[in-house]
């Protein structure tokens, strides 16, 4: 059989732009009146069912409550990780890590043991499949945001939750610079820019030039570990304490009222700001529990948290080179932003009122939607130049941190730096390569370490192997090394210090594909046939009525023609020639349902007639 | 010099940086890896490396001091790490100022501000003859000339961080 089709819609794959948030994930894709959210907000909430199976989103997040210890939230807290960077928030998490893991946290949920990436990579998955449920085609590479202040593992670990979930990740992009790009698109804006982006576990701050669709950005800053869940455990505690004295019990414990007394406190939090109190409320069975808080109790209880947004925003105001009175705008972007403490906090420091107009959920998305359009080639007039957030060097002698690329140098960025041999015969160097802004490489994080191995043995000194240290347009850093003396690529092997390794990376892609629910094309089939199953038993059902006897012969041998095509139809793979025979059943069967129809009709009103008299 | 290739721009001290900073974004528009998302990874790799070199220029030739550095390592001359001696006197005072202001002596704060006031002059003023160098040397290229943008140079770099010494310790106490 050879019919060829031709599919006008999609001459070219889509991008689509996806905000991987801590609290809720979106996706977006660039149309041609501009970004367009795609199906809705996908909670950030991965579960293991009690039957072993992976579920991702709403339904996951309703798992919270019931199965606490199989159901991970906020887990872009962990992304890029080690055990001994988390262990405040372990406590907090209902779920369990693996013990003996060090370079890779690895979660235990139910009978199943993950890491981070490919429980993101869950969240991942359910984006695409809805994203393909509205563009109706499949959809293989993405933009992906992260906050600007991860550093190269935490970036690394989001690319790998891309791979695994079966995306080509073509860019990160950074959040607060897609929101400039979202906020700055139709508007010809040009000045400086600053965007506060507060979102659920990550706080950044980002200064912008706007200058004749460039958007550059000159200077950022930020912590990952500060965000609404900091306020919500705040609010969180002081609920267990009252608990404690009121109950007379810790209830810290049991993981399921935590989630539920989460949940209450998070609708309070929301609910103060537009309310000057608000009640945290939980229902526990036949037990109860209500306090409430006034906005006077709030804002002293969350000053400290703000307090901490502002002096990395004071070093980016700095490091910009700029003052506060330069700045023409500034962008509000996150959930936290729509405190009213923070707005107003925001207002004292840049001394201008903030925009707020944009939607702080949506704007991250979108901007990742138009840099997927740039990426496209659908948008040719704008440009991104965004910044390393750190620095990056290499360890040398007594423990000391080298700067080989400062932080907020515009990416990609690049360094090369010559090495030898200490001692005779020597054959390998080991290159020790950090992140971070501190002279000691004990206060620096460490990225990982590279050996260049296989050093023809010479005389101290005499090997020249040069070795490039680039900071792609990710944000990722990239080393190849030369030997000067042959001209040629040198090996070495790369040990990060924390995250996966490639290898680590292919293994889970592979098994990800064996587990995976199907792909897009297996769903498409399934669906049709579903479609058909539906469809051929209704006209076997109609083939009983007295109207398909009324039939004339030739209309009753196409319905059976129609019937047989459909049926041999349903086992090729091809889910369009599936729903061209549908198509077809449903016109043979056109006179038939019509018949029938009249017939109910006919009795139903006969029906009411009776009833009527 | 290759930062100065990279811009298309003769090596000069002298710059205009309205037209330095078009020239970074209109080849940065041509350039960069957003504009190759679909090229081959050849292609792909000279983006990134063609971008990585107009960052690296852009950066080094927008500020005067970075620029006079790297035009003077690239003219074969080191930058030298001494004090300049003409400042010794200066430094001394000074550092017996910052002693006693860090041993709670409030009456030093006065020197300070003023010594906080003469480097910044003293920064503009290095400022101000580096300019007048530039321009002298891009008109005449003479060795000499670049000798003393050497010493200029040292001199500025020398005073700041006196300045930045000075400052700290005035808001490390002011904050107490």
């Amino acid at each position: 059989m050879s019919t060829l089709q031709i599919d006008f819609g999609h001459a070219k794959p889509r991008i689509v732009g996806i905000d991987l948030g801590t609290t809720n994930s979106l996706a977006a894709v660039m149309d041609l009146t501009g970004p367009r959210i795609l199906s809705g907000i996908v909670p950030s909430v991965v579960s293991v069912t009690e039957s072993g199976e992976v579920i991702a989103g709403a339904e996951a997040r309703e798992m919270l409550i019931t199965h606490p210890e199989r159901t991970v939230y906020s887990v872009k807290r962990l992304m890029g990780r080690g055990v001994g960077d988390v262990q405040e928030e372990l406590k907090l998490f209902p779920f369990h890590v693996v013990e003996g893991s060090e370079s890779v946290l690895k979660l235990q949920l139910g009978d199943k043991v993950m890491t981070p990436p490919e429980v993101s990579a869950y969240v991942l998955r359910k984006l695409k499949e809805d994203a393909e449920e509205v563009l109706g085609a499949e959809v293989t590479q993405a933009v992906i945001t992260v906050p600007a202040y991860f550093n190269d593992a935490q970036r690394q670990a989001t690319k790998d939750a891309g791979r695994i979930a079966g995306l080509e990740v073509l860019r990160l992009v950074n959040e607060p610079t897609a929101a400039a790009l979202a906020y700055g698109l139709d508007k010809r804006k040009e000045g400086l820019v600053a965007v506060y982006d507060f979102g659920g576990g990550t706080f950044d701050i980002s200064i912008l030039r706007l200058h004749d669709g460039i958007f550059e950005v000159l200077a950022t800053n930020g912590d990952t570990h500060l965000g609404g869940d900091d306020i919500d455990n705040l609010l969180l505690n002081i609920a267990l304490e009252d608990i404690q004295s009121e109950w007379g019990e810790d209830v810290s414990g049991n993981a399921g009222l935590v989630q539920l007394l989460r949940r209450a406190v998070i609708q309070a939090k929301e609910a103060l700001s537009f309310a000057p109190a608000a009640m945290i409320d939980l229902e526990y069975g036949p037990r109860t529990y209500q306090r409430e808080i006034d906005v006077q109790l709030f804002n002293r209880l969350i000053e400290p948290i703000i307090e901490r947004t502002l002096r990395p925003c004071r070093n980016c105001i700095k490091d910009a080179a700029i003052t506060v009175e330069q700045i023409n705008e500034t962008v509000m972007v996150g959930g936290s932003t729509r405190i009213p403490l923070v707005r107003s906090a925001v207002e004292r420091l840049f001394r201008k009122r903030p925009h707020t107009e944009l939607n702080p959920d949506e704007v991250v998305a979108l901007g990742a939607a138009v840099q997927a359009g740039i990426l496209g080639g659908e948008v040719e007039d704008k440009l991104l130049l965004d910044v390393t957030p750190l620095s990056l060097g290499i360890e040398t002698m007594g423990g000391l941190m080298s700067k080989l690329i400062h932080r907020n140098s515009t990416i990609p960025a690049s360094e090369t730096e010559l090495f030898t041999t200490a001692v005779d015969g020597q054959t390998n160097v080991l290159i020790h390569v950090l992140q971070g802004e501190r002279e000691l490489v004990k206060d620096c994080r460490s990225l990982a370490r590279f050996d260049l191995k296989e050093i023809e043995p010479m005389i101290a000194g005499m090997a020249r192997i040069q070795v490039r240290f680039l900071i792609d347009a990710n944000g990722i850093l990239n080393v190849t090394a030369k030997d000067l003396r042959t001209g040629k690529e040198h090996s070495m092997d790369v040990k990060p210090s924390y995250g996966l390794t490639d290898d680590q990376v292919e293994a889970m892609i592979l098994e990800s594909y064996d587990k995976a629910e199907e792909d897009f094309k297996e769903r498409q089939l399934r669906e049709a046939r579903i479609e058909a199953d539906a469809i051929l038993g209704a006209v076997d059902k109609a083939k009983e009525d007295e109207a398909y006897q009324a039939l004339a012969e030739d209309e009753r041998s196409t319905i059976d023609r129609a019937i047989n095509e459909l049926r041999l139809a349903y086992h090729s793979d091809d889910h369009l020639l599936i729903r061209d025979q549908i198509e077809k059943l449903n016109q043979a069967t056109m006179a038939l349902a019509e018949a029938i129809m009249n017939e109910a009709v006919g009795k139903a009103l006969k029906g009411t007639n009776v009833n009527a008299q | 010099m290759k930062f100065y290739d990279a811009l298309g721009l003769e090596p000069k001290l002298a710059l205009d940086l309205d037209d330095l900073k078009k020239r970074f974004y209109d080849r940065s528009r041509q350039w960069h890896p957003d504009r190759f998302s679909r090229a081959n990874s050849e292609e792909k790799q000279r983006s990134e490396e063609m971008t990585s070199m107009l960052n690296d220029a852009f950066r080094t030739l927008r500020d005067p001091v970075s620029r006079a550095e790297y035009f003077l390592r690239e003219s074969g001359l080191e930058l030298p790490k001494d004090a300049p001696p003409e400042l010794l006197e200066e430094v001394f005072e000074l550092n017996m100022a910052l002693e006693e202001l860090r041993g709670g002596d409030e009456s030093a704060r006065g020197q300070l501000v003023s010594a906080q006031e003469r480097f910044a002059a003293m920064m503009g003023d290095a400022d101000a003859s580096l300019a007048g160098l530039f321009a002298h040397y891009d008109e005449k290229p003479e060795r000499a000339m670049l000798d003393q943008i050497r010493a200029t140079l040292n001199r500025r770099k020398y005073v700041s961080n006196l300045l930045r010494d000075v400052e700290k310790e005035l808001n490390v106490h002011s904050a107490n």
